[in-house]
């Protein structure tokens, strides 16, 4: 009977991003051809223009490191309850404050000093974000996802005021240069990686989902947390004060968000500039649902869609790259739509087999 | 005097499209699916509009190659969320990354751009000031618009199919108990919602006479956010329309002077939302099966 679950469990969890991926394939191979193209000349230019060279794949890894912290934002959420789609604004809260806090600091400061400080600003930036929503519902039951969609353009506008209108450098979007705080690039250590933007921010992303993964499932607070999202009546009888719960759930995950910030701000261009996050909050969604809400599957997931979206530009010569933005949808919807299905056959027929 | 009408006008030139989507929207969300999906309704008219315009050479067709794109994805929405009962949050941002992506893949492949299309047939000049209320008053889509919320007023609070949808919306289990077909009438609903959104993309482009990329910059969102400002009544929504796109106007004619930073003026209609979810003056609650599926 348990290996009949735990199997049930498995089938449960990965069909629906393998069916997702089969879908998007499918359309893939529509819009390929509607170019004139081969789909396996195509597929083949975006393995071997992400997996296959040192840059490329240095460039996945930078494009994982920010989906795996948003992914990991919108899945903890998820776990507690809660829809957070607020990732595009705690992203940028993120990545500002940290800039921020390397322009402020003077030049020279060690970076053992710098760099937590401006981790530590990221972190409290979109945890502040993020308390926002959870307030608002524990405290006046408003709904986070209109909370958080709402807040994204408060915050993007906000942050295009401060830097507009005080602290660009001329002619541009962005601010001045950190002073302090960098971090360094993975080429500083490995020279094949030259001219990727992949940078240390990978590893404080992976630890980041490694602390996820142990808070969720080895902690009393990670407990109280997965009982609030599956049952919150239930949890609350049993002594979970599931509206502080949802307070804190959400903080810890506008952090996560939030650390994302860095890898463009610490790690890339070591200035916060307008528009940095291009959807990597949104597309959080995306990894999280694909991932389904567990770290591991997140990290799996982060990679996917880096591959993805790195892979666009490697076909673009062949396909235009708007086709990868495309397959994300498709992804998206595919998931989303086989999911409850799924769920469905598969204890449908484990009905069928009881009886 | 012609400042007061440079300003009315402005106001109902920016009105428009927010009243088509809210219109929509409102149906949709009454019939329990949410509506984050209408600035991808919205693009994706848009963007059919200024295809059939540029290829017929008549406005009329892009208005109707407008509805046909709203419709379709309209569709795509109602067979994710009521067919497959995917999460309809999730559906709804998967539709709009959807949008994005097509209209972009599209527009390079029929236009060879990546930002904008060639010009295209739209319905009269517009130019600024007296020019302006001569435009307006001229294209019909300025009065398909302003009418667009009565109608739904009225399909709404007036008749057997409104009485249905406010049914599936607040009680879907006891709805279907007395014979009403809770998926049929959330179907049509959600098309409904997407001709009427994507008509509001078809204003926007034939306004412009072109189609450029993101062109709805997040106008469905305060669609959206006047619905719930609205309290999910068609007029009041409608209203809440309105107000915003006074306060961008009075924004844009400000301009000039030293005053508030526009950034700020843009906050208003998400600010207000907030404050109207968090229930800070009048309570706005949602239709209770709001986002849940079927019973």
């Amino acid at each position: 009977m348990t290996t009949i679950a735990a199997r049930q469990r498995v089938e449960e969890a990965l069909l629906p991003p393998l069916v997702a991926l089969l879908v998007a394939l499918v359309v893939g191979d529509i819009l390929i051809l509607l170019v004139g193209q081969s789909p396996g000349a195509v597929y083949r230019l975006m393995l071997s223009g992400t997996w296959g060279n040192w840059y490329g794949f240095g460039q996945v890894l930078y494009k994982a490191t920010t989906l795996l912290c948003t992914g990991l934002a919108v899945a903890l959420a998820l776990r507690a309850g809660l829809f957070n789609i607020g990732g595009e604004g705690q992203l940028a809260a993120g990545g500002f404050a940290a800039a921020v806090v390397g322009l402020v600091l003077p030049a020279g400061t060690p970076g053992i000093l710098a760099i937590p400080l401006c981790i530590g600003a990221a972190l409290a930036a979109g945890g502040l974000v993020g308390a926002v929503p959870g307030v608002m519902k524990a405290r006046f039951g408003a709904h986070e996802v209109i909370v958080t969609i709402m807040l994204n353009f408060i915050v993007l506008a906000f942050l295009n005021w401060i830097v507009a209108s005080h602290l660009h450098v001329p002619e541009t979007l962005h601010t001045p240069e950190m002073r302090a705080g960098t971090l360094p690039r993975l080429m500083d250590w490995i020279s094949p990686f030259h001219g990727s933007a992949a940078n240390a921010s990978l590893f404080i992303a992976i630890a980041a989902a490694v602390i996820v993964g142990w808070m969720l499932f080895r902690t009393r607070g990670g407990f109280e947390l997965r009982a609030a999202g599956l049952q919150p009546d239930a949890a609350e009888y049993g002594g979970v004060r599931v509206g502080r719960v949802w307070i804190k759930a959400f903080m810890i995950s506008g952090a996560l968000a939030g650390l994302g910030g860095i890898n463009y701000t610490l790690g890339y261009k070591h200035y916060y500039e307008e528009g940095f996050s291009g959807g990597a909050g949104f597309l959080g969604i995306a990894v999280a649902l694909v991932g389904r809400n567990h770290p591991l599957g997140v990290v799996i997931a982060a990679f996917l869609f880096a591959t993805l979206s790195q892979g666009g530009l490697a076909i673009h010569a062949l396909v235009p790259k708007q086709m990868v933005e495309v397959l994300q949808g498709v992804v998206i919807l595919a998931v989303a739509a086989a999911v409850p299905e799924v769920r469905r056959l598969v204890q449908g027929v484990r009905a069928g087999a009881a009886r | 005097m012609s400042e007061i009408v440079a300003f009315v006008a402005q106001t109902i030139r920016i009105a428009i499209p927010y009243l088509f989507a809210a219109s929509g929207g409102v149906v949709a969300e009454r019939a329990g699916v949410v509506s984050l999906t209408l600035e991808g309704f919205m693009l994706t008219g848009a963007f059919a509009a200024t295809l059939g315009s540029y290829y017929s050479g008549s406005p009329w067709i892009g208005v109707l190659c407008g509805i046909g794109g709203g419709l379709v994805f309209g569709l795509i929405h109602a067979v994710a969320s009521i067919r497959y009962r995917a999460d309809q949050i999730v559906t709804g941002i998967a539709i709009n990354l959807l949008a994005v992506g097509l209209t972009r893949f599209f527009l390079l492949m029929a236009f060879d751009s990546s930002s904008n299309s060639p010009r295209v047939a739209g319905f009269g000049v517009t130019g600024d000031g007296g020019a302006l209320t001569g435009a307006l008053l001229r294209n019909p889509l300025v009065w398909f618009g302003l009418l667009s919320i009565p109608l739904v007023a009225w399909l709404v609070h007036y008749t057997p199919f409104g009485l249905r949808v406010r049914a599936v919306g607040e009680h879907p289990a006891a709805a279907e108990t007395l014979g009403v077909p809770v998926r049929r009438v959330r179907y049509f609903a959600v098309v409904l919602s997407g001709i009427l959104a994507g008509l509001g993309g078809v204003y926007l482009a034939l306004d412009q006479h072109q189609f450029t990329d993101s062109m709805t910059a997040g106008r469905g969102f305060i669609a959206l956010a006047a619905i719930i400002f609205g309290r999910w009544e068609p007029v009041r929504a409608g209203i809440a329309c309105l107000l915003f796109a006074a306060a961008e106007t009075l924004q844009i004619q400000l301009q000039g002077m030293q005053g508030i930073p526009s950034q700020f003026v843009q906050m208003i209609p998400y600010v207000l939302t907030i404050v109207a979810v968090g229930g800070f003056v009048a309570r706005s609650t949602p239709p209770a099966a709001l986002g849940k599926g079927d019973a």
